[in-house]
């Protein structure tokens, strides 16, 4: 099958791809990149396990063609640590323990980030409806909303 | 295998050729949130998709004269980020808004929302109590029809050969009017519509009904607008006697059926519950306008 | 060294201590069964059943193997086929006759979704296509979905050559009941007729699945000399390898499995499903060849849970005292044999004391896929339907249902119906807690109800084999064989850092494969922690002994005289204070100068497991116009024995519950009158998500296990146990009548109250 040739952005860096009609960016992702920190759940936009940001929005990249993304801006859970130092959200996952077999973790990592951008101080209630795309079956998600908050609260007074 | 292909023309015209030489298994590509499900469920095996989201139409929301155009591919969290669209209308773009979550808001659109045709669709009863109209272009031109309309049974519309729909047109919305759009669903999230319910009124003076248009979805294989809610509600304050009539018109106009969503007992007395709330939202929008 | 727990003080265990694979998780660096690809490797896709019941009439591969990129195509001839276990039919649940057909459906389908045959070919696309060229021809059979009626005479018989065990008439006809297990004690006539109430409830449950995220996969890898590596996502890579090998007629040592990242489990990632047939395809084709379920084929072929139902009476006095209890259970095995029917008679009733009682629970075969373990398996089903009987009973008394419980709770020296003996356990202080916290007093609003329920699990112990390695800078790796699926190389690391007395960054754990370790069995059962964290402490022990003779050598003095303390040799005897204490790091700088490099090993076989009970509180509010559930408050108390990494026991405690909240509410296998499963997704397979559930506060009691060297209870399964019964009575509480079917979906709820409003007019 033929495919297309595709230049985007990941992660800062300018990345070629080729991909044919119908291939997800999830498959693209993983099978053409070898970037498997996206994770695959369900392939139908369920689970949010794919979550990376498309041009600024948090998308599940499942539900997201490889061959409609020429120029397109991408970023993955591969790029949220700035070098060897994390990210104050994926730091405060390890210190709540926000996390337990971790499949789900790149998913909501990124989806917390793109929402803390949008809603910097947010309520227990506002983080569960905006990671309400996002499955856990380990945590019951209560480590996980305690980490999002208290990220959101060093982030905020860190500026 | 049957092979696939992807164009994403920049204009009206040429995606028109591209879907009528493409046929029936040619698919019109926007946020792809359920194509891209039923493509990796194989429930289709499309040979051409077209993506119109180049197509600058698609992707605007512009204000005209009678009434606010929205592109067919202006996504749910676009929608939910114009703050005069979502004054105007609050019920319609919440209705956008409920379809999926953040991730899905941030590909889904409203054009699409229309023309997958399920009868679950949230915008749809919204659409229809809000008046709106579809832009329809395809190789006879462009005409545009009721929302209503469109959807002609599960999964089907009433597109022709050729045709996609570029735009959809809401009314500007008139003095002490309000809208609302109310679904059950079992979680708080992540579900398909179980019962939908859009209410749409304007308001005389003396706080008595002007104008209302109300419809259903998920009660009956496509979204319906209930007529009998005009009459309860025109002329008439949201009293008790109102709510009761309102409610047993919202249940008497389901069909439904049983399944994994839900039961036909469920969907007919939920129904008339929502048209309760769902107007009483209405009727406190309009009565702040 | 003795296994005295009197002391707290410890320096890690009980601590918050950063988890050792973390860092991995939060970056995306860990990989999973998915995350791997091997140069070469083949894509393997599977051919499902479109029916529920059907005899497989002819199956024709050709024109899938003539599509270009098909490099072999299988069915199950290639899988070989076992005769039923010796004797006949003796309860093993892994027979291999059963399991080779579950893997690849032989004379029939039994189920929609079961393997049919598959393709290994050079895309997963063009394995897809392939399964399209293949035409199988079905003579479709009459299905059953039931397990009462599945038990009846006359019902489609799944496998025809089953025939009830242990039925003293022995049966000529073969029958879908394949067992049934019976506990009792005392006289139940007398113990009713001393009652002051009785009740008799009828209570349903449906099969709900596991839910982990990660979809099972696999890569196998052959090579010519005969050797395989199969990479997979498993909760049990030595049982992996077991089951394979004696499907497929191999060596143990010729099959190499290497344990992923799991993506969670619960108890279904514990079998074989896809991996003999990766096998199998790469020893067709000389290639590496990978599989990897989608979301709908992990719904329609892999275990749920089993639906239930059961009949169930109980008598109490007056006073509280339960006087008799009798419970007959039909549980759904799926298609094969198998349903967790000793562990629900052990269930029912367990935490109580009663005089006379009777459980008895049947293993029935329907058309539905074969059953895993999912989390305490059998025990939810069974405590929903006891502690539903014993909340109505108290409730009728007009006893508290805290102090209903306390009046016959077990106690040291009780036994369970299945023979289990209770020593030291926590139940009374579980309940105190409960009674003392403030959840249990606090105002409710309109329409909300509190629920309770009390839940009982014995945990596992078993076989756990471990290798650590002293290295020669004084780090410290430990090698366990147990998959860690929710932090169990944390309280490992804890536990051996607490022994050789060093910090805790100074060792690192690594889950190891078949090639390098004794055996170990499955991450489930609640027992990594218990056992194979015992092996760890035998481990570390014997690299501490030889720590020991190294300082005596050195110092020419008895190894007897030389204790460890503080992560250093220490001459014991006064008057030796001229010799310094040699530490951990420079013992080991000695070591490969002195003898060689010290490594401590253990391979056990753990006994001593205790009981672990489990206490839930929860608040629902209730939608009287819709029947939609908000659960507002959840308290998890449990006895947890002594809580390594009480993170990850707090998550565990979580986790249980929020599984629970989505069993009591809305998830079910949903089947059409073809017997084809209609929510094949996470769309319609309705798991909680973030805004369902609210916090989930624990609160960890601590009665050490005296059998384990640091007290350890399991801790992952007790707290599921109760959670669907606790909701399921918070909801009856906040409408004001009984509820006894799951889940408690919106329309059932909704029903309920509209008989409720026209019982009232």
């Amino acid at each position: 099958m033929a495919k297309n040739f595709v230049t985007t952005t990941i992660n800062g860096d300018e990345v070629e791809f080729a991909s044919y009609p119908g291939q997800s960016l999830l498959d693209v992702l993983r099978s053409e990149l070898h970037m498997t920190g996206t994770k695959n759940g369900c392939g139908s936009g369920d689970c949010g396990a794919c979550t990376v940001v498309l041009n600024g929005r948090p998308v599940n990249a499942c539900l997201v063609l490889g061959v409609e993304l020429d120029g397109a801006e991408i970023e993955t859970i591969e790029g949220m640590a700035t070098g060897t130092k994390l990210h104050p959200l994926q730091q405060k996952f390890l210190d709540h323990a926000a996390l337990q077999c971790g499949i789900c973790t790149p998913g909501i990592l990124t989806m917390a980030k793109a929402f803390l951008e949008k809603n910097p101080d947010p309520t227990e209630s506002e983080v569960r409806y905006g990671l309400a795309g996002n499955l856990c079956r380990c945590t019951g998600y209560d480590k996980i909303v305690r980490a999002v908050l208290d990220a959101a609260a060093d982030m905020r007074a860190d500026g | 295998m049957a092979e696939l292909k992807y164009e994403s023309p920049q204009t009206t015209e040429a995606a028109v050729a591209l879907l009528a030489a493409g046929g029936p298994t040619a698919r019109v590509f926007a946020g792809g949130t359920d194509l891209m499900v039923q493509m990796h469920e194989e429930m289709i095996e499309p040979t051409l998709l077209v993506d119109i989201k180049r197509i600058s139409e698609t992707r605007q929301i512009t204000f005209e004269d009678d009434y606010v155009r929205i592109g067919a591919a202006v996504t749910g969290a676009e929608l939910g980020e114009h703050a005069e669209l979502k004054a105007m209308w609050p019920g319609v773009v919440e209705a956008v808004e409920l379809i999926g979550s953040y991730q899905v808001q941030g590909r889904a659109t409203i054009g699409g929302n229309l023309c997958n045709a399920s009868p679950a669709a949230d915008s749809v009863p919204a659409l229809i109590a809000a008046a709106a109209r579809v832009v329809i272009a395809g190789p006879g031109g462009v005409r545009d029809i009721p929302v209503e309309d469109m959807p002609v049974g599960p999964g089907r519309t009433s597109l022709a050969a050729g045709e996609f729909v570029t735009s959809l047109l809401l009314p500007k919305r008139a003095e002490r009017a309000g809208d609302a759009y109310l679904r059950f669903i079992p979680r708080t999230e992540m579900d398909i519509a179980v019962v939908g319910v859009g209410v749409s009124v304007t308001l005389n003076p003396d706080g008595t009904c002007a104008t209302a248009r109300m419809a259903l979805g998920a009660v009956a294989p496509t979204a319906r607008l209930v007529k009998a809610a005009s009459d309860i509600l025109v002329g008439n304050k949201l009293d008790h006697a109102v709510l009761e009539a309102l409610a047993e018109a919202a249940s008497d106009a389901c069909s439904p059926i049983d399944d994994k969503r839900g039961t036909i007992v469920f969907r007919t007395k939920v129904a008339g519950v929502l048209a309760c709330r769902a107007a009483a939202i209405a009727w406190q929008r309009a009565e702040k306008n | 060294m003795s296994n005295d727990q009197s002391t707290t003080n410890y320096r890690w265990v009980g601590k918050r201590t950063p988890r050792p694979d973390g860092v991995d998780k939060v970056t995306g660096r860990a990989r999973y069964g998915d995350d791997m690809s091997v140069p070469g490797m083949l894509h393997c896709k599977i051919l499902r059943s479109p029916h529920a019941h059907a005899r497989i009439v002819s199956i024709d591969l050709s024109k899938a193997k003539a599509l270009k990129g098909v490099k072999a195509v299988l069915t199950c001839a290639e899988i070989p086929d076992h005769p039923l276990s010796e004797p006949p039919y003796a309860p093993i649940i892994n027979d291999m006759h059963d399991i080779s057909r579950n893997v690849m459906a032989r004379e029939k389908v039994l189920y929609d979704g079961h393997a049919v045959a598959a393709v290994a070919a050079t895309s997963e696309r063009i394995a897809r296509a392939a399964l399209k060229l293949i035409d199988v021809e079905y003579e479709v059979l009459p299905h059953v979905l039931d397990p009462l009626e599945a038990a009846q005479p006359g019902a489609p018989i799944l496998n025809e050559d089953q025939f009830t065990f242990g039925d003293e008439t022995e049966p000529k006809v073969p029958s879908n009941l394949f067992r049934s297990i019976t506990g009792k004690r005392g006289d139940l006539e007398a113990g009713f007729a001393e009652a002051d109430l009785i009740i008799e409830r009828e209570f349903i449950s449906e099969p709900v699945h596991q839910g982990y995220i990660e979809p099972l996969a696999c890569i196998a890898t052959t090579s010519e000399d005969g050797c395989v590596e199969l990479w997979t996502t498993t909760q049990g890579h030595f049982v992996i390898r077991a089951l394979c090998a004696k499907l497929l007629n191999m060596e143990l040592a010729k099959i190499r499995v290497t344990a992923s990242e799991i993506g969670g489990g619960f108890g279904g990632k514990n079998t074989i499903y896809g991996e003999p047939v990766a096998i199998r395809l790469s020893q067709m084709t000389g290639r590496p060849v990978r599989m990897v379920m989608t979301r709908t084929e992990v719904f329609r072929a892999s275990g749920p849970t089993v639906g239930s139902r059961s009949k169930i009476k109980m008598g109490a006095k007056k006073d509280g005292t339960i006087t008799a209890a009798e419970v007959d259970t039909w549980y759904q095995a799926g298609a094969f044999k198998g349903a967790p029917v000793g562990r629900a008679v052990e269930t029912y009733f367990s935490s109580y004391k009663i005089a006379n009682v009777r459980a008895t629970c049947y293993d029935v075969c329907v058309n539905r896929p074969k059953v895993a373990a999912y989390r305490a398996p059998g025990a939810p089903m069974a405590a929903f339907a006891a502690e539903g009987a014993i909340n109505e009973l108290a409730d009728r008394l007009g006893i508290d249902p805290i102090d209903f419980r306390l009046k016959n709770a077990v106690g040291e020296g009780d036994e369970s119906l299945m023979g289990s003996k209770y020593g030291q356990i926590g139940l009374v202080e579980v309940l105190e807690k409960v009674k003392s916290h403030p959840h249990y007093a606090a105002p409710l609003g309109p329409n909300q109800g509190r629920g309770f329920a009390l839940g009982y699990w014995m945990h596992g112990g078993g076989l756990s084999s471990v290798s650590a390695h002293l290295l020669d800078d004084g780090t410290v790796t430990v090698a366990t064989g147990n998959p860690d699926i929710g932090g169990s190389r944390s309280s490992m690391r804890v536990m051996a850092a607490e022994e050789l007395g060093i910090d805790i960054e100074l060792i690192k754990p690594i889950v190891a494969d078949t090639g390098s370790m004794g055996y170990s069995h499955l991450t489930a059962g609640s027992r990594t922690t218990f056992a194979t964290g015992w092996a760890v402490v035998n481990a570390v022990r014997e690299i501490i002994d030889k720590l020991r003779a190294l300082a005596a050598k050195k110092w020419g003095i008895s190894v007897d005289d030389v204790i460890w303390e503080s992560g250093q040799a220490v001459p014991k005897k006064a008057g030796q204070d001229r010799i310094k204490p040699l530490s951990l790091k420079e013992l080991a700088g000695m070591a490969t100068k002195m003898g060689g490099a010290i490594a401590g090993h253990s391979e056990i076989n753990a006994g001593g497991v205790g009981a672990a009970f489990s206490a839930q509180l929860v608040d629902v509010e209730v939608d009287p116009e819709t029947g939609f559930v908000t659960p507002t408050r959840y308290t998890v108390v449990q006895d947890v024995g002594r809580a390594i990494s009480p993170d990850y026991v707090e998550g565990q405690m979580q986790g249980g519950a929020v599984q629970g909240i989505g069993w009591a509410l809305n998830e079910a296998y949903i089947y059409d009158a073809e017997g084809r499963l209609q929510n094949t997704g996470f769309l319609d397979y309705r798991m909680p998500v973030a805004s369902d559930v609210p916090m989930i506060d624990t609160v960890l009691v601590e009665v050490p296990n005296p059998n384990h060297p640091y007290g350890v209870r399991g801790v992952g399964e007790p707290c599921l146990v109760p959670a669907p019964a606790a909701v399921a009575n918070a909801v009856e509480n906040a409408i004001g009548r009984t509820m006894s079917w799951l889940p408690l979906s919106p329309p059932k709820i909704l029903q309920a109250i509209e008989e409720l409003k026209l019982a009232a007019e």
